[in-house]
C-alpha cells in the first residue's frame, strides 16, 4: 500500500500479548483513517453497550493516511475509544510528533484491549515490541513520565502518556504527547488509565512511501501556495489562537460566567497581545507540530510571582474556558492553569467549563462552602488554579469537578446548567451567536465541539471552508435558514480531514478543497471522485458514528442544548436577545441526512452508503 | 563566493519538514530516520536546531576515509562535500570523524550525507518559515552583525 504502511499492532494488555495483523484495505478506502478507520474497528469489536472504564472497552490510536507523509501538517494520530464522560464516540486527535513516529515504526494503528494488572508501558521500536512495568512511573506528571521513559528507551522516542488525571480515572482526562500536546477531548485518557497503561513510547525508522511522488511533491507545493492567507500566516502565526478572544468578545459570544453572556469586560486582558508578552524567546518565536508550516503552538513562562512556571499555551480555548467562562481576568491564572492540565493530563475545555458551572451553582446557592470547602466566585483565579490540581487529584470538592459538569449539575438538582452537548462541555463559542453552529453543537457525534464541524468559520469568521461553503448568502449568523444544509456539509467533509492525518487548521487557511483532495488522491492513489466522493466518504463515517452512539444508547433526545441557549436571550453584545432555533432545524437536518424523525439512519441511506447495519 | 546552506536559528519552529523534504529527494520516501538533515528538539526551552553538514573547506571526513571516496567539488556554484558510493567501503571512519554526526552509515552498506541537491536543496525548497536559506554565507554573516547591532543598540536605549 501507499500513505498507509498497511500493518495494524494489536495489543492484549490483559494477556500481556502482542500481535501484528494486516490493516484491511477495503476498510481503509472507506473509512481512511484516523477517526474514520478507528470507528470502524471499534463498531465493529466491541460491545456498544460496554462499561467504557470496563476491561470490555478498547482503545484505538490511529493515524490517516497523510500522517508522517510530506501532506501539510500530516502527523495528526487519534485515539478512538467509548467515551467515560459522555457514553458516545470518542475521537480525540493530537498533533506533535508521536503520530508520524508510529507511521515509521510500520504501524497505521495500535489497538489496545483488556486491562494490565499491574502499571505497564508499551515500548515499540520498529519490529519490537515490550509490554514494560510501569510501576515506577504510577504517580508521575506527564513531563515526568515522557523524561523518564526516553532515559530508557531512546532519546529519540516518541512517548504518549497519561498523568495522575488518566490514573485517577478524571473523566475528562486527556492523552498528552510530546510534552504539550493532547488527544485531549471526550476523556480518552481515563480509557487508557483503567487499562493501567501509562504510556506508548515509539520509535521507527521506516519509511512511508506515496503513489505518485512527483504528482504528490507538486500538490504540495500547490498547498503551500495556497496557505499563504495573511490571517493564517501573520495572526495566527504570531499569536495562536490567542488572537481569537477578542473577536469573539466583539461579536459578542466569548462564553463569560458559565455562559450567562458573551461579552466579557476583561477580554483585552487575556488577549493575544497580552499572552505573547509570556512568550519564551520572543513574541513571534512559535512552535510547530509535524510537518506543519503554520507553528501555531508556543511555550511560555511565567518568569516570577506567585505564578511562576513554564510550559505550552495557552490557546484560545483555554483562555475561554479558564479565562471569561470562570470571569477570570487575570492571565497568569489562567496560564498556570493550562500548565497543570498538561502536566496531570486533563482535557482544559471541560476543566474550565466544569469550574464555571460549579461557580454558577455557587453563584445561585445550590453549592455551599460547605461543599466546596472554600469560596467560590466568579473571578477568583486562585480558586481555579486549586481546582484543577483537586480534579486530577480527586481530592476534597475535586472528586466532583473530575466528573465532569453534567453530573455536578445533577447531583446538586440543577442539570440545566451544565453547559455542555451529550455531556461534553462546550468549547469557547457560545451557541447563541449562530445558528448554524449551535446545530453542529447539538448534533455532533462526540457531543459540544467546535472542531468535529466548523460552521462557526463560515459564520462569523468568514472564511469560505475551502469552497466547500461559500460566505455570504444565507449565511447571516443570526438566521436558521440554509444552516441544516451547511452543517451537513460541513460535518460530513471535516470527518474527511479528522481521518486523513492531516490537522484540519491548516485546512481553514486553504481557499480551495481540492488542494486537499489532490493530496489525499497524489498520495494513497485512489480516485475519491472529486468533492462529492470525498462527501459521501466523510457521510459514511459520520453515520457509523451515528449507529455507534445509537446502539450505546443515546437517542434523538440527545442532540440537544441547555436549556439557556434555548430560552434565556442573550443578554447584551451584538447578538443581544438571540436564542438557538435548534427546533427549526433538527427536522430539516434528519431529512437532509437520510434519519427518520427519530434521528435514526434509514435502511436506504445505510444501503447507499455501503454500511451493513 | 558559492552559495552555502544557511540555517536562521531564530526562525526554525521545529516542524521537521527538511527531514521529511530530504529522505523524500534521496530515497523516494518520507523517512526523517534517513534525513541528511537532523533537527533537534527541545521542547520546554522552545529551540529548535537544524543540524545539517556545514561543507567544511577541510573536511575532516574526507581526511580519514581509506579510500578516497569522500571529496570536495563545486556543483552549480555551490561548494560541497560529496561521497563517492562507488569507492565507498562502510568503513564508518568518516561518521566518527565529523564532530556535528552530519555523515551517518545507512543500512545500503554506505555512507551519506548532505549532497546540497546538486545545487538546488530540497529542505530549502519546503522550508516556510524561511529558517534555511541557500546563499552566499559572506553576506549572510554581515547581515547577521548588524542584527545583533541592533539588539545592542536597543538594549542600550532601553538602559
Amino acid at each position: 500500500m501507499n500513505a498507509w504502511v498497511g500493518k495494524i499492532l494489536r495489543v492484549n494488555l490483559t494477556k500481556g500479548a502482542t500481535s501484528v495483523e494486516e490493516l484491511n484495505e477495503e476498510f481503509a478506502r472507506d473509512y481512511i483513517g484516523g477517526r474514520g478507520l478507528g470507528v470502524k474497528y471499534l463498531y465493529d469489536e466491541i460491545d456498544h453497550k460496554v462499561d467504557p472504564l470496563s476491561p470490555g472497552n478498547k482503545l484505538i490510536m490511529v493515524t490517516g493516511p497523510m500522517t508522517g507523509t510530506g501532506a501539510l501538517a500530516g502527523g495528526r494520530y487519534t485515539a478512538v475509544t467509548k467515551s467515560p464522560l459522555t457514553g458516545a464516540i470518542a475521537n480525540s486527535n493530537s498533533g506533535g510528533y508521536f503520530g508520524a513516529e508510529l507511521k515509521y515504526a510500520g504501524y497505521d494503528m495500535i489497538i489496545l484491549e483488556g486491562k494490565a494488572k499491574t502499571p505497564v508501558y508499551l515500548w515499540i521500536e520498529n519490529d519490537s515490541i515490550e509490554i514494560r512495568k510501569a510501576k515506577h512511573l504510577w504517580g508521575m506528571e506527564t513531563q515526568q513520565t515522557t523524561e523518564t521513559i526516553l532515559s530508557e528507551t531512546d532519546v529519540e522516542a516518541k512517548v504518549a502518556c497519561i498523568g495522575p488525571a488518566g490514573e485517577n480515572l478524571v473523566k475528562f482526562a486527556c492523552i498528552m504527547n510530546d510534552n504539550g500536546r493532547a488527544a485531549g477531548r471526550s476523556g480518552v485518557g481515563a480509557v487508557m488509565g483503567s487499562k493501567n497503561l501509562k504510556a506508548v513510547a515509539v520509535r521507527g525508522t521506516q519509511g512511508v512511501t506515496v503513489a505518485d511522488p512527483e504528482g504528490f511533491r507538486a500538490a504540495v507545493l500547490d498547498a503551500i501556495k495556497e496557505f499563504h492567507d495573511p490571517y493564517m500566516s501573520e495572526v495566527l502565526a504570531q499569536y495562536g489562537t490567542s488572537d481569537v478572544v477578542e473577536f469573539s468578545n466583539e461579536v459578542g459570544l466569548l462564553p463569560t460566567r458559565n455562559y450567562q453572556t458573551g461579552v466579557f469586560e476583561g477580554a483585552s486582558k487575556i488577549g493575544g497581545a497580552v499572552i505573547a508578552q509570556y512568550n519564551l524567546r520572543g513574541a513571534n518565536k512559535t512552535k510547530a507540530c509535524f510537518g506543519c508550516p503554520l507553528a501555531c503552538g508556543r511555550v511560555t513562562r511565567i518568569a516570577d510571582g506567585e505564578f511562576k512556571g513554564a510550559g505550552e499555551g495557552p490557546e484560545y480555548e483555554t483562555l475561554g474556558a479558564f479565562g471569561s467562562a470562570c470571569g477570570v481576568d487575570n492571565p497568569e491564572a489562567v496560564i498556570t492553569a493550562n500548565y497543570i492540565c498538561n502536566r496531570m493530563g486533563m482535557d482544559t475545555i471541560s476543566t474550565g467549563v466544569t469550574i464555571a458551572c460549579a461557580m454558577e451553582l455557587f453563584e445561585k446557592g445550590f453549592l455551599t462552602e460547605k461543599n466546596v470547602g472554600r469560596e467560590l466566585a466568579f473571578g477568583d483565579g486562585k480558586a481555579v488554579v486549586e481546582l484543577v490540581e483537586k480534579a486530577a487529584r480527586r481530592e476534597g470538592f475535586g472528586n466532583e469537578i473530575a466528573e465532569g459538569s453534567y453530573r455536578l449539575a445533577t447531583k446538586y438538582g440543577h442539570p440545566e446548567l451544565s453547559m455542555s452537548a451529550k455531556k461534553l462541555e462546550f468549547p469557547s463559542y457560545d451557541p447563541r451567536g449562530g445558528q448554524g453552529f449551535a446545530l453542529a453543537y447539538a448534533t455532533s457525534n462526540r457531543g459540544g465541539c467546535h472542531i468535529r464541524n466548523e460552521v462557526h468559520c463560515v459564520e462569523f469568521f468568514g472564511i469560505d471552508l475551502m469552497g466547500i461553503v461559500k460566505t455570504g448568502d444565507n449565511l447571516d449568523r443570526f438566521t436558521t435558514k440554509g444552516k441544516p444544509a451547511v452543517a451537513k456539509k460541513i460535518q460530513d467533509f471535516y470527518t474527511m480531514i479528522d481521518s486523513s492525518g492531516i490537522c484540519n487548521f491548516i485546512i481553514i487557511g486553504s481557499p480551495d478543497a481540492n488542494v486537499f483532495i489532490n493530496l489525499m488522491e497524489k498520495g494513497t492513489g485512489l480516485d475519491f471522485g472529486g468533492l462529492d466522493g470525498f462527501l459521501k466518504t466523510g457521510e459514511r463515517i459520520y453515520n457509523l458514528e451515528r449507529l455507534f452512539n445509537l446502539k450505546a444508547g443515546l437517542t434523538a433526545k440527545d442532540d440537544n442544548l441547555p436549556k439557556r441557549m434555548l430560552t434565556e436571550p442573550m443578554p447584551e453584545g451584538p447578538g443581544k436577545g438571540v436564542v438557538v432555533h435548534l427546533d427549526k432545524m433538527l427536522p430539516e437536518y434528519y431529512k437532509l441526512r437520510g434519519w427518520s424523525v427519530k434521528g435514526i439512519p434509514s435502511a436506504k441511506k445505510l444501503a447507499e452508503l455501503g454500511i451493513s447495519n | 563566493m558559492s552559495k552555502a546552506l544557511i540555517v536562521n536559528l531564530d526562525k526554525c519552529t521545529g516542524c521537521r519538514y527538511c527531514e521529511l523534504a530530504c529522505s523524500f529527494a534521496h530515497h523516494g520516501e518520507y523517512n526523517p530516520a534517513k534525513s541528511n538533515i537532523q533537527v533537534s528538539v527541545f521542547t520546554e526551552d522552545a529551540f529548535y536546531v537544524p543540524m545539517v553538514c556545514t561543507q567544511c573547506d577541510r573536511p575532516f571526513c574526507g581526511e580519514v576515509c581509506p579510500t578516497g571516496a569522500i571529496s570536495a567539488d563545486e556543483v552549480n556554484g555551490a561548494y560541497v562535500v560529496l561521497v563517492d558510493p562507488e569507492k565507498c567501503v562502510g568503513c564508518k571512519m568518516c561518521t566518527m570523524a565529523c564532530p556535528f554526526g552530519a555523515i551517518t552509515y545507512q543500512s545500503s552498506g554506505k555512507v551519506q550525507k548532505c549532497d546540497l541537491c546538486g545545487g538546488k536543496p530540497e529542505c530549502v525548497e519546503f522550508c516556510v518559515p524561511n529558517a534555511l536559506e541557500f546563499k552566499d554565507p559572506e553576506l549572510t554573516n554581515v547581515r547577521k552583525s548588524r542584527a545583533y547591532a541592533k539588539k545592542i543598540y536597543h538594549q542600550k536605549e532601553e538602559d
